[in-house]
């Protein structure tokens, strides 16, 4: 997204593919973060995200037997998971191994960080003013 | 259902910072994001009343964000929903919470954003989903 933006810098001015470009980057990218935080909106699938990342992989077996779930329940989350990208599937013989895919995690937390920019930067800016309001009130009195 | 929480301490009485995050004259000496000149600023603080704040950035660019006000407890808390309608990346509407605790020499200030997107989204963040980002952003720093 930032490249189509930097791109259309370099050229000088904003065509509108250019600016369709960048909307529907930034449409899709948005998606991708609902779907992400849609997938870790659930209990179990937060403990299998959280037991995956204290070890590198694991096989479904594995992943199912902390939970009172079957089976079939478990390769459901894990199918949310892999859609929302958290997660990446491989099968060997028999044994499916599943891994994590921080790449998507990275994202998610680089999207929550600007947030707290965005907001940071006001709440200073409010207390600044207000802080300024009070000092007149008092020179008031 | 919180998504991020920030919390200040301000040297100045909750009435005051009360007023400065409900009024429109407040609310224009905040809310934007850099230098550029505030173009228009509305609020109609009371249940159901409508904000408007409308400004344009150094880059010459202009942007809006509106909202309604759902709850307004005077000098203690500001519940409202909030959206870009102009020029803004962020798509959907959110919640902002803002509530005001007097304490020795003025105000803590206690702000929290939740996105309201759709319904798994709000529940998702019911489940805390921040929380596990925190604990797993740790383990992916080391890798």
């Amino acid at each position: 997204m930032l490249r189509a933006a930097q791109d259309c810098e370099h050229a000088g001015k904003l065509t509108t593919h250019s600016v369709w470009l960048i909307l529907s980057l930034m449409e899709n990218r948005y998606k991708n973060l609902d779907r992400t935080f849609a997938a870790l909106g659930d209990p179990t699938r937060r403990a299998i995200v959280g037991s995956l990342a204290r070890r590198a992989s694991a096989s479904v077996s594995e992943l199912a037997a902390p939970f009172a779930i079957k089976l079939p329940a478990v390769m459901k989350h894990l199918g949310v998971l892999d859609e929302a990208g958290l997660i990446t599937r491989s099968k060997t013989g028999r044994v499916v191994t599943v891994r994590l895919r921080p790449e998507t995690m990275r994202e998610a937390m680089a999207w929550l960080q600007s947030q707290e920019r965005f907001w940071s930067k006001r709440l200073d800016k409010l207390t600044a003013y207000a802080e300024r309001k009070e000092l007149e009130a008092q020179s008031r009195k | 259902m919180t998504s991020l929480t920030l919390v200040r301490h301000i040297r100045a009485a909750p009435e005051i910072v009360f007023d400065a995050v409900t009024t429109a004259d407040g609310i224009a000496h905040w809310w934007g994001p850099d230098a550029g000149p505030v173009l228009l600023s509305e609020s109609d603080p009371r249940v159901g009343g409508k904000y408007r704040l409308r400004f344009r950035k150094l880059d010459d660019t202009e942007h809006e964000c509106s909202g309604e006000f759902l709850v307004v407890d005077p000098p203690r808390r500001v519940v409202l929903t909030w959206r870009w309608t102009v020029g803004g990346a962020d798509p959907g509407e959110s919640r902002v919470e803002i509530t005001l605790r007097a304490i020795g020499d003025g105000t803590e200030l206690t702000f929290s954003h939740s996105l309201l997107q759709d319904e798994s989204a709000a529940r998702s963040h019911e489940g805390g989903w921040i929380g596990a980002l925190r604990k797993l952003q740790a383990h992916f720093s080391r890798r």
